[in-house]
């Protein structure tokens, strides 16, 4: 074997069954050291914006007037949710265009809240109005109006959409 | 400790939830914490989880609050959602806590992988093997080829190497585990000096199914392994074979490229050699693998006596190393002046789930295209994400402090339209209070009476106002007709036409009561829930300004605290990663440089030959 060759692949070799050394003037340490510290003002940024969050919730959206929309998709739909439009008492409250990774998060079982807010107690008309495609690559648009009844607590609406199965809007009470 | 135990309850509920995540979901604040989460931010998937179990492990009756149908799952996740974000300590100490506390031997062993698994992401393997020792007893099946893939991982990086063989020996048929197991297997055997044995597996890893991104990996690795080894062992068919199998567009192609070209000159196949040699010229030079190409490209061609195309081979060889070391002059520079931070944390690349790739593409950012490598050495990555990690952190506490600001506004706004206000609407609402409870009072006797005249008629109660200014007349007239036989006879008369009325019509009259009560009922309803309303906002009235100066100021201060030490900590960071960067373009600027005087050599060998070629042709003519 050439030993050009030898050097090459047990370069090679060492590049692939080892992570490759970072530095000499760096070390294991100082990176180790950094990391710690990274990590506890982490847990303390985390405790502000939970006690902001509290604050926020109390402040801006006290629970005698809260109303808070989800939007959530069927399990399993290949609706290709484009945007949503929701109105409140004919009034535009929420606008959302979905990128590719809120469309995944969304058909991986997660929920979008879209929208939080406050309105008075009483009944208050919900128009939501969807667009995107079906699984077909057919236009899929539908909008739906739903009564909204408003207590003393807060109220949190599932805005609950599918492209199959029972395609429609679904507007329910939590 | 008090953190911890007030961590554990719900760490052992996280380990103990075997069941998967539950189909359908009842708490809308998990599902916001699964969409932040599925989109990889951790941040506010942790913080959202985080909220939502201290709210839960708050309140008095925890099964009416709708998390309590996933709070095992909560818990699972928010512990995952750490891990993600980096959060080793805090997932780590938790886990820990398990393993101390009286648990179940099954959550006991799924705590000991976990935290062995911690360890062994942090790069400690002494650690990660102590906490599998701890692992004894039942282990949940759904984690038990996970434990052992683990160990043997383990068993590897503390060079038990024959532990860790017969571990995943066991393995290797392992559902989801094939490729994996066999890859590892066969770089133990490897490295056991088992080389045969370790021919074997990885061919095997080579040809595992799968159309995943992993399983494509894992593919092209093992491949591209068992290739080089075998090209080093002299053994050039073989080793062609294995690296034609990796595939020309995966992370591993450069490699497997120059090492086929290399199987077929050490063959002296170089017609052969020219193919992949040329695939490889034609891609990024900022890959190290690309200027080995250049050189090698002419070196064939040298070899099969085209010493024309190999001298201009060469000449592009040293016009694109000239090109190369410029750029990595001007990219050490640009360090320097730290743009290489900057353009870290490029909105652009944030967005980008493929950024590392992108690295090597971004407009205006030199500083960056050579790093794509220096990405696979797992301290680089941990400090590269340590550092857009801080800078999301600082732009959220520099965030915080503009919306800390406008709420102490928003405060002083309402106080000022509120306090003005307040004591006129309260003097009003004393005299309205005490009129609506002296009503209540009134509409309570009523009720008793009527109560109490279902039991014991009291018909001059029902009396109607006409009727006893009839009786009080007739009592007049009573005592004016004095002896008058006459008159007293009519008033007598009449009273007894009056007492016969209000006796008679006593049922239908206590039967009306009733039925005005009730509508009375009906009116005080009202009045009380306009009474409850008024309370309720004349309460929130003052509850939207009062109280949260304190707070707000804590929180002003300790979010420009965390803020300065955020910026003190990038400062830092960025340094190591200026420094790891910097060193890793002089190591390649060294290394052009020593490919630099190759091809300048060569060249010069190319124009010799060519000379001396073209000179033998004359003497021929």
């Amino acid at each position: 074997m050439p030993p050009l060759l030898r050097v090459l692949t047990s370069c090679l070799l060492a590049l692939i069954l080892s992570a490759p050394a970072v530095s000499a003037s760096v070390s294991r340490e100082q990176i180790k050291g950094l990391d710690e510290q990274v990590q506890d003002i982490k847990s303390e940024v985390l405790g502000i914006a939970a006690e902001l969050g509290r604050l926020e919730e109390k402040l801006l959206y006290p629970s005698g007037t809260q109303v808070s929309l989800f939007v959530s998709l069927a399990k399993g739909d290949t609706l290709r949710l484009d945007a949503v439009d929701i109105r409140l008492d004919g009034r535009d409250v929420a606008h959302h265009l979905y990128t590719f990774k809120e469309l995944e998060a969304l058909q991986r079982g997660g929920v979008q809240r879209i929208y939080t807010g406050n309105i008075t107690a009483g009944v208050h008309q919900l128009e939501v109005s969807i667009a995107g495609k079906s699984g077909g690559g057919n236009d899929y648009r539908v909008t739906t109006t739903a009564p909204l009844e408003k207590a003393v607590g807060p109220k949190l609406v599932e805005i609950h959409i599918a492209g199959s199965g029972q395609p429609g809007i679904q507007v329910r009470d939590w | 400790m008090a953190g911890l135990r007030r961590l554990l309850p719900g760490v052992i509920a996280w380990l103990a939830c075997s069941a998967p995540a539950t189909a359908e979901l009842r708490d809308l604040y998990f599902g916001e914490a699964l969409y932040q989460a599925h989109q990889g931010r951790w941040f506010d998937a942790v913080a959202r989880l985080d909220n939502e179990l201290g709210q839960h492990y708050g309140v008095d009756e925890r099964q009416l609050d709708s998390l309590h149908l996933h709070v095992d799952d909560a818990e699972f996740s928010v512990g995952d959602f750490e891990l993600s974000y980096r959060m080793h300590n805090r997932a780590g100490r938790a886990i820990t806590a398990v393993l101390e506390a009286n648990v179940a031997p099954e959550v006991r062993n799924e705590a000991a992988w976990r935290l062995a698994r911690v360890y062994f992401q942090k790069e400690r393997p002494v650690e990660a093997l102590h906490a599998l020792e701890r692992i004894q007893g039942p282990v949940p099946a759904r984690i038990r080829d996970d434990v052992a893939f683990l160990r043997a991982q383990v068993l590897i990086a503390n060079g038990r190497l024959s532990d860790a063989i017969a571990i995943l020996e066991d393995l290797r048929d392992a559902k989801g585990f094939e490729g994996f197991a066999a890859y590892n297997l066969g770089i133990a055997l490897y490295k056991a000096g088992r080389l045969k044995e370790a021919g074997v597996e990885l061919a095997r890893a080579g040809l595992i199914g799968g159309d995943d991104k992993g399983d494509q990996a894992i593919r092209d690795k093992a491949n591209l392994v068992l290739g080089t080894r075998l090209l080093e062992a002299e053994d050039y068919a073989g080793a062609q074979t294995f690296l034609e199998r990796v595939r020309l567009t995966g992370p591993f192609s450069n490699r497997a490229l120059l090492s086929a070209g290399w199987a077929h000159a050490s063959q002296e196949h170089y017609e052969r050699a020219i193919v992949p040699w040329t695939l490889l010229a034609a891609r990024n030079i900022t890959d190290r693998t690309v200027p080995e190409a250049l050189l090698a490209l002419p070196y064939a061609y040298g070899k099969l006596e085209v010493h024309g195309k190999a001298a201009l081979l060469y000449g592009q060889a040293l016009e694109s190393f000239g090109n190369e070391l410029t750029r990595l002059d001007a990219s050490i520079r640009s360090i320097r002046e730290g743009r290489f931070l900057r353009a870290l944390v490029r909105e652009e690349l944030a967005q980008d789930s493929d950024w590392v790739i992108k690295l090597r593409e971004l407009p205006d950012a030199p500083e960056t295209w050579y790093l794509t490598e220096l990405m696979a050495s797992h301290d680089f990555q941990q400090s590269l994400r340590n550092y857009l990690d801080l800078e999301d952190l600082r732009r959220r506490t520099a965030e915080w402090d503009v919306q800390i600001n406008a709420w102490e506004q928003l405060v002083q706004t309402r106080r000022a339209y509120y306090e003005p206000l307040l004591p006129d609407i309260d003097r009003q609402f004393r005299l309205l209070d005490s009129r609506i409870k002296l009503r209540l009072e009134q509409r309570d006797l009523i009720h008793k009476r009527l109560q109490s005249m279902l039991v014991m008629p009291r018909p001059d109660l029902l009396v109607t106002a006409q009727e006893r200014e009839a009786r009080e007349a007739l009592a007049a007239l009573e005592r004016e007709a004095g002896t008058d036989a006459r008159v007293r006879d009519r008033v007598a008369r009449l009273q007894g036409v009056l007492h016969w009325n209000i006796h008679t019509d006593y049922d239908n009259r206590l039967t009306t009561a009733h039925k005005h009560l009730r509508q009375l009922d009906q009116e005080i309803v009202h009045l009380k829930t306009g009474h409850q309303a008024f309370i309720r906002s004349r309460q929130a009235a003052t509850q939207s300004y009062q109280g949260y100066e304190n707070t707000l100021r804590q929180l002003r201060l300790r979010s420009r605290d965390a803020n300065e030490k955020i910026t003190r900590l990038m400062a830092r960071q960025g340094s190591l990663l200026e420094a790891m960067a910097v060193e890793e373009l002089d190591r390649r600027r060294a290394r052009l440089e020593e490919q630099q005087v190759k091809a300048r050599f060569a060249l010069a060998d190319s124009y010799d030959r060519v000379s001396r070629q073209q000179e033998a042709e004359r003497a021929a003519k």
